[in-house]
């Protein structure tokens, strides 16, 4: 994982636990003429333990971000790939935007310079399957190469998708996630064009507040983060470390509008729905929900309507979280940051906080776990995202038994 | 002021990553210095802004050894 709050999955773990902004103002490019003036950037980031600068030229930073979440993964499933297996390992490996960094730069060589000095590697370095092209290529992994793009459920849908392949047998073992950095001018300028993002300028870190009455929007964030998925008897077979069981997968399309959800969170109801009905879990049973939570108006408000209508009683004692009050949005990497969460969650039996929660709207009435993470007994966590275009999808995840 | 030669090897090492003594007169972009066909157009890319040239297609095609970059820009340039 690289994040808004580390460069890993422990160090971000242990700020989000401990309720930590990462939002502050950019510094990248001059902000002065855009209504929002901060992100949740990847500070400090260094590519250099991962490949070479001359390799990381050729990338767009949202790729490099994607290959060293993809690197961590790896390393930490400690799957080894050999001539016998590596036709059975692939990749999904997503992204919401992709490569608007370097879109940006060429179209001003253009525009500046003429066609002939776009960069050769400007195509290869910024689609949005080049994580997964890239990872396959230093891994030798022969097994299915995807990269599903669905807006802000990319990385849920990379997941769940990726899951599904081996439960259909295409794959034993799959790295899974997604990845963004569309904090440029350009891509800025086009959330805030959609006032879609919060304008709380002088206070970024209080920006994103999911559920709160004074929320204005969502901040934009950037990072990465991938998972090995694997076929349970494979990993059980070599010993692996299993952090959890993949118990469910839904999905759905809210046939709507383009941005907004419906106001009875339909579509969003449905993809947690049918992750449930496919895991068999009883609603009671869910310890955990991390939720889409993005801080905007309709979208905070669609999604608890549709937690209250899946859990019906339940949804009274359930943890909800937006661990997006800390990093922001991390659209098409958000799915799979907030994966890991929920998985973490299971492991340390922590509902993490949903931070600058200090009034809860009109109709926000369940435990958000405002300000502080709470100790629970949590046995199953859902994690949800959804997408403009109406794209939704839902996982939940099981300790093992 | 450098010379040509030497402009064109510190090119090439910061191009393809490689260490400047490494980059032998001789040497092949591809067989020698690990380059693959997009980091050869590149390569031709950085020559033609140091050297403020404009190298036809069919010329850089030509360009595969660091004798033959120093060559042409040598032919060019003089």
């Amino acid at each position: 994982m690289v994040s808004p709050l580390g460069l890993d999955v422990q160090e971000t773990w242990k700020n989000i636990v401990a309720g930590k902004s990462g939002v502050a103002p950019i510094v990248a490019f001059d902000v002065d003429a855009y209504s929002t003036r901060f992100s949740a950037s990847v500070r400090g980031f260094d590519i250099t333990p991962y490949f070479s600068d001359k390799d990381a030229r050729k990338m767009d930073i949202f790729v490099q971000f994607g290959m060293a979440a993809g690197i961590q993964a790896m390393l930490d499933s400690g799957l080894e790939v050999t001539d016998a297996n590596a036709h059975r390992v692939g990749c999904a490996i997503g992204s919401g935007i992709g490569g608007i960094g370097q879109i940006e730069k060429n179209t001003e060589i253009v525009a500046r310079s003429g066609p002939r000095k776009i960069s050769p590697f400007f195509v290869p370095g910024s689609i949005i399957n080049m994580i997964s092209g890239n990872l396959s290529v230093r891994y030798n992994l022969q097994g299915p190469n995807l990269a599903v793009v669905t807006a802000c459920t990319s990385g849920t849908h990379n997941i769940g998708l990726g899951a599904r392949l081996i439960a259909l047998g295409d794959a034993d073992a799959m790295l899974v996630g997604g990845a963004e950095m569309a904090t440029t001018p350009v891509g800025l300028g086009g959330f805030a064009a959609a006032r879609a993002l919060s304008t709380r300028n002088d206070d970024p870190a209080a920006a994103s507040r999911p559920w709160d009455r004074d929320r204005d929007g969502f901040v934009l964030g950037d990072g990465a983060g991938v998972l090995m998925i694997e076929e349970y008897e494979s990993a059980k077979a070599r010993g692996a470390h299993i952090y959890a069981e993949i118990t469910g997968f839904g999905m759905s399309g809210d046939a709507y509008h383009m941005t907004l959800p419906p106001e009875d969170g339909r579509g969003a109801a449905a993809a947690m729905r049918n992750a449930i009905a496919d895991s068999g879990v009883p609603v009671d049973q869910i310890g955990y929900i991390n939720a889409h939570g993005t801080s905007t108006n309709a979208g905070d408000l669609a999604e608890s309507r549709a937690i209250q209508a899946v859990l019906g009683s339940a949804a009274e004692t359930v943890a909800v979280s937006s661990t997006k009050s800390m990093i922001g949005h991390l659209l098409g990497a958000a799915g799979a940051v907030e994966a890991i969460f929920s998985i973490l969650a299971l492991r340390d039996q922590v509902a993490p906080p949903t931070i600058n929660l200090d009034n809860p709207d009109e109709g926000c009435v369940l435990n958000y776990v405002p300000h502080t993470a709470q100790q629970r007994t949590i046995k199953h966590a859902l994690s949800n995202s959804f997408g403009f275009g109406g794209t939704n999808g839902s996982l939940l995840f099981s300790q093992l038994d | 002021m450098s010379s040509i030669e030497e402009r064109v090897k510190k090119i090439v090492a910061e191009q393809l990553g490689v260490k400047e003594e490494e980059v032998q007169t001789e040497a092949s972009f591809v067989e020698d210095l690990g380059a693959d066909s997009l980091d050869t157009v590149e390569l031709v890319m950085a020559l033609e802004e140091e050297f403020e040239t404009e190298i036809p297609d069919e010329e850089a095609e030509k360009i595969t050894t660091v004798k033959l970059a120093i060559d042409y820009i040598k032919e060019n340039l003089a």
